[in-house]
């Protein structure tokens, strides 16, 4: 988020549509890290559909250098203000535009973008040049399994990366692999969401359009992460950006693929036997069961969890935290509004449009009935008639592109409640690693209580018969040895939570801070907006009102 | 809109001069269920000598002006008829306030240019829909209807030109019905192509108005979502929220009075241009009538002399009648090479005073359109302005 106006101005330097962002989020996905759900319903009228830029007559590009950061790629770009190709288009303006309504430029330099980094590092990404190519090795359909990959280029001045300048190719696949990574990795923390994968993937594929779209999302998620405090310092994220050829991360951790694994180990468990050798690593509560290589944690955990809802007993141990469960509630008020204001955002953007086209076409029509009168003038009146067309339809004409640029930009700016939306997805994500740590912690909890009293039984039985028993004792030996392994994999896994609380909070509090200085700029940057080119409508206006006001009643 | 025919000064009226002034105004609904309807009053003011008194305050209805303009197309071909509001017989919006209060405008506009007409303010219709009591009213009303008129007219019409026709089959030459005059039929490609060309302007005014009532709904909508975003939010976002929700609640009512300001000054003139040029083509259609008659008389003055000198020659009893009959259609001839051309000369006339009005009439139009564009504008700007300072102070607090 806090990139997002550097962000913006990049994507749309370079790439003119960047408002296609959301329909990759059109696309259901079973994974739970990406944000599909979110924007099902939210789709951008103008995304789908190429903006039509136009020619711009005024050009206030006043300042536009002056409100530079240090950042190459938008000067660059800023430096051809009345470049107006269709590839460069309103941005460049656009920032112009934004420049000349407020004397220092709030949305671009400033507190929002440099927040994240105390210092001065940065990390740069840009994605470029994407290329179809095929995988040597499985085709048995000849041209068969094709995918696109992309050329991530990398400027950084950050000292775990070891250089200033990378450049890689990765494929899609790489950058669910990245996401996937992350999420065990970072718990408690919000991540921001990957895009989506495309369910029709091959066929779509071949589509430009979607190859576009496809391209503009990555990059807007790689500069999410590189925003982020911690994850961009990540290892993952370092190794992602920098080594060449096959990605070093592993691609799953899914249960199939480890059912190899798991099922060998998974007779030892049940018998309760070799608990202490390293296959069976007390610190692998760490990572969340689902997805982990233990079913048999799976199935502990999950009948815990029914233990917790349905069960009479209360949990060993639950979430305690007040301010917590408060915040929680708040966000969860929250984003029902954010929800409908986003909703209302778009219907406000599209009835924006819709004058714009609407002037527009009237104007034309002006246009067309002044060149008829003209042409067919057999008195003066139609002469004069005509002129007096031609000043309201050249305005109406002008007044409709106002609109549409207007529309642009407020597009842009509204966009970050969208975003914002994303924001709480992650959010709750980071919410969710707590609760399942939790159940961990509770369901270890509930399996040294099951252990303590089944030593205890054994050893009230062992005691009445004489001289013991020995099966028996050994029994009890082993189950003492577990219970003081599990001990350990419960005092890891209260670590964890509590790591993952520790995480949430700072999180949040980051989030606040974010969120108070992202809204406001957007507030202000929407309502500088509106109030620019209604100043501009204005003037455009005034001049046919006095070219006419000897028409006045 | 209360406009005199001679004299603008309605107050000082020096008795010399005539003046004719008519409002609409006041309307009420009458009746119940599938009959009721709206009724006008019509006030009048006016030293004209033929007319009862100074001042006359009569009951109308839709159909009563319909009657009028029916009267006045009949009697005054080749004047170009002010227009009439369309019927609507769309229930739903039969008893809209807005429908009616655009209908009576129409209707207003309507009699004020009949009354400043020069030739139309003199008919004896127009009076007695002034001045008429409702039984008079009624009585003229049923009994010779325009349309019935028309009817036994085309009924006339149909009968004469098939008689036509087959002069010309027998003949054997195929008339032309149309005149060759090179210039009106440049304005009568003009008239047809005209009224496609502002039918659209029209259409696309009338959108607008509907853009200006959908763009201030959302941003109400919007403004009252991002007010309850503000109550979720604490502190300083919070009132940010609040006020830029309230700023966009108060810009949807400047917009929706801006709505039926366009609607009123915009349209509504597009609208009337429209209507102005299908009246026209109503007397295109008449003068082309006009044309026909006498071309048909021409044809049969010329059977009659065949006819008549046969019958001279052969010194037949016959001969008188026929000599007679010949006068006669001479003479009728004449009458309609008359009533064409006095047509043909109104024509004229009225197309320049059309063109002249018509500049006026959209120069205005395009004068409040922008005034009210640049107000609407302003008043954007100015809201969405004051609000920056409050933004800057509460986000640094």
């Amino acid at each position: 988020m806090m990139e997002f106006e550097n962000q913006t101005f990049e994507d749309t330097d370079l790439h003119s549509l960047a408002l296609n962002d959301d329909v990759n989020n059109n696309n259901t996905s079973p994974s739970s890290r990406s944000n599909g759900a979110v924007n099902g319903a939210v789709n951008h009228p103008l995304s789908s559909s190429s903006l039509p830029f136009a020619e711009i007559p005024t050009t206030d590009d006043d300042d536009v250098n002056s409100n530079n950061n240090n950042n190459p790629l938008l000067t660059s770009s800023s430096q051809n203000p009345n470049s107006f190709n269709s590839v460069l288009e309103p941005p460049s303006y656009a920032d112009a535009v934004f420049g000349s309504f407020d004397g220092k430029q709030t949305n671009g330099a400033g507190a929002v973008a440099g927040a994240g980094a105390t210092s001065s590092d940065y990390l740069k990404i840009s994605i470029t040049d994407p290329v179809k190519e095929q995988d040597p090795v499985n085709s048995l359909v000849p041209g068969g399994n094709t995918f696109v990959t992309y050329l991530i280029t990398t400027w950084t001045n950050i000292v775990e990366y070891g250089g200033t300048e990378f450049t890689v190719r990765r494929r899609f696949r790489d950058i669910v692999t990245l996401s996937d990574r992350l999420a065990d990795s970072h718990r408690g923390y919000f991540i921001p969401l990957r895009p989506d994968k495309s369910v029709v993937e091959s066929q779509v594929m071949q589509k430009q359009e979607f190859v576009e779209q496809r391209r503009v999302a990555l990059e807007k998620y790689l500069r999410k992460l590189a925003a982020h405090p911690v994850i961009r310092k990540s290892e993952e994220l370092r190794l992602f950006l920098q080594v060449q050829g096959k990605l070093p991360l592993m691609r799953t951790t899914d249960v199939a693929s480890r059912m190899l694994d798991g099922a060998a180990r998974l007779p030892k468990q049940l018998f309760g036997e070799s608990v202490v050798c390293a296959a069976v690593d007390p610190s692998d509560v760490a990572q969340p069961a689902k997805g982990g290589r233990d079913l048999l944690r799976m199935f502990k955990e999950l009948r815990q969890s029914v233990v917790n809802d349905w069960g009479g007993t209360k949990p060993p141990v639950v979430e305690e935290d007040k301010e917590f469960l408060e915040k929680r509630k708040k966000m969860q008020d929250f984003e029902l509004e954010l929800t409908n204001v986003s909703q209302q955002a778009e219907a406000f953007v599209k009835a924006q449009q819709d004058m714009g086209e609407t002037l527009g076409q009237l104007g034309l029509t002006f246009v067309k009935l002044t060149k008829f009168e003209t042409e067919e003038a057999v008195f003066n009146s139609q002469k004069v008639r005509a002129a007096d067309m031609k000043n309201a339809a050249t305005s109406a004409v002008k007044a409709s592109r106002l609109f549409r640029e207007l529309n642009a930009q407020t597009v842009r700016h509204l966009d970050k409640l969208h975003e914002y939306l994303g924001v709480i997805l992650a959010m709750n994500n980071a919410y969710a690693d707590r609760s399942n740590a939790l159940l961990t912690v509770q369901t270890l909890l509930s399996e040294l209580a099951n252990l303590n009293s089944r030593i205890e039984k054994l050893e009230a039985t062992a005691s009445k018969i004489f001289g013991g028993d020995r099966s028996r004792v050994r029994k009890i030996e082993e189950l003492k040895e577990t219970m003081r392994v599990t001990e350990e994999a419960k005092n890891c896994a209260v670590r964890e939570y509590e790591r993952i609380k520790a995480n949430n909070k700072s999180e949040l509090e980051r989030l606040d801070k974010e969120r108070h200085d992202d809204f406001f700029s957007m507030l202000k940057g929407f309502v500088v907006n509106q109030a620019g080119y209604a100043e501009k409508m204005a003037s455009v206006w005034e001049t046919v009102a006095s070219e006419t006001s000897g028409y006045a009643a | 809109m209360t406009t005199t025919s001679v004299n603008p000064n309605d107050g000082l009226q020096s008795p010399r001069s005539p003046f004719l002034s008519v409002s609409v105004t006041d309307p009420a609904k009458m009746g119940n269920g599938v009959q009721a309807y709206i009724s006008y009053k019509v006030i009048t003011k006016t030293n004209f000598p033929e007319y009862q008194g100074s001042e006359k305050i009569v009951i109308r209805r839709y159909s009563d002006f319909v009657w009028l303009y029916d009267r006045l197309f009949e009697k005054y071909k080749g004047n170009f008829i002010p227009p009439l509001p369309e019927k609507n017989t769309v229930e739903k919006f039969r008893f809209s306030a807005e429908f009616i209060e655009v209908r009576r405008q129409a209707l207003d506009t309507f009699v004020n240019r009949v009354a400043s007409h020069h030739q139309l303010q003199q008919s004896d219709d127009l009076r007695i829909f002034l001045e008429a009591d409702e039984q008079t009213m009624e009585r003229a009303r049923s009994q010779d209807t325009g349309i019935f008129k028309k009817k036994q007219t085309d009924l006339m019409q149909i009968f004469r030109d098939v008689q036509s026709k087959v002069t010309d089959v027998v003949m054997g030459k195929e008339k032309p019905v149309e005149e060759s005059n090179p210039e009106y039929e440049k304005l009568k490609r003009y008239i047809f192509e005209l009224e496609d060309h502002v039918a659209e302007a029209q259409k696309h005014a009338y959108r607008l108005v509907k853009r200006h009532r959908e763009l201030g709904q959302s941003l109400a909508d919007f403004g009252k979502a991002i007010k309850l975003l503000g109550a979720c939010e604490k502190d300083a976002l919070g009132t940010a929220f609040t006020e830029l929700g309230a700023k966009s609640e108060m810009l949807s009512i400047k917009l929706q009075r801006k709505a039926h300001h366009l609607l009123m000054n915009f349209e509504k003139p597009l609208k009337d241009y429209v209507r102005a040029v299908q009246s026209i083509k109503g007397t295109i259609a008449e003068r082309a009538n006009a044309f026909r008659q006498q071309c048909e008389l021409a044809e049969q003055i010329k059977l009659k002399e065949i006819d008549l000198n046969k019958l001279r020659i052969l010194r037949s009893e016959r001969m008188l009648d026929a000599e007679h009959e010949y006068e006669e259609l001479k003479a009728e001839g004449q009458e309609a090479t008359k009533r064409f051309e006095a047509i043909a000369l109104l024509m004229n006339e009225e197309i320049v005073r059309f063109q002249d009005q018509k500049t006026q009439d959209l120069g205005r139009a395009f004068h409040e359109f922008a005034k009210g564009q640049a107000r609407l504008a302003h008043a954007i700007a100015d809201a969405w302005r004051s609000l920056i300072p409050k933004l800057d102070s509460l986000s640094v607090s």
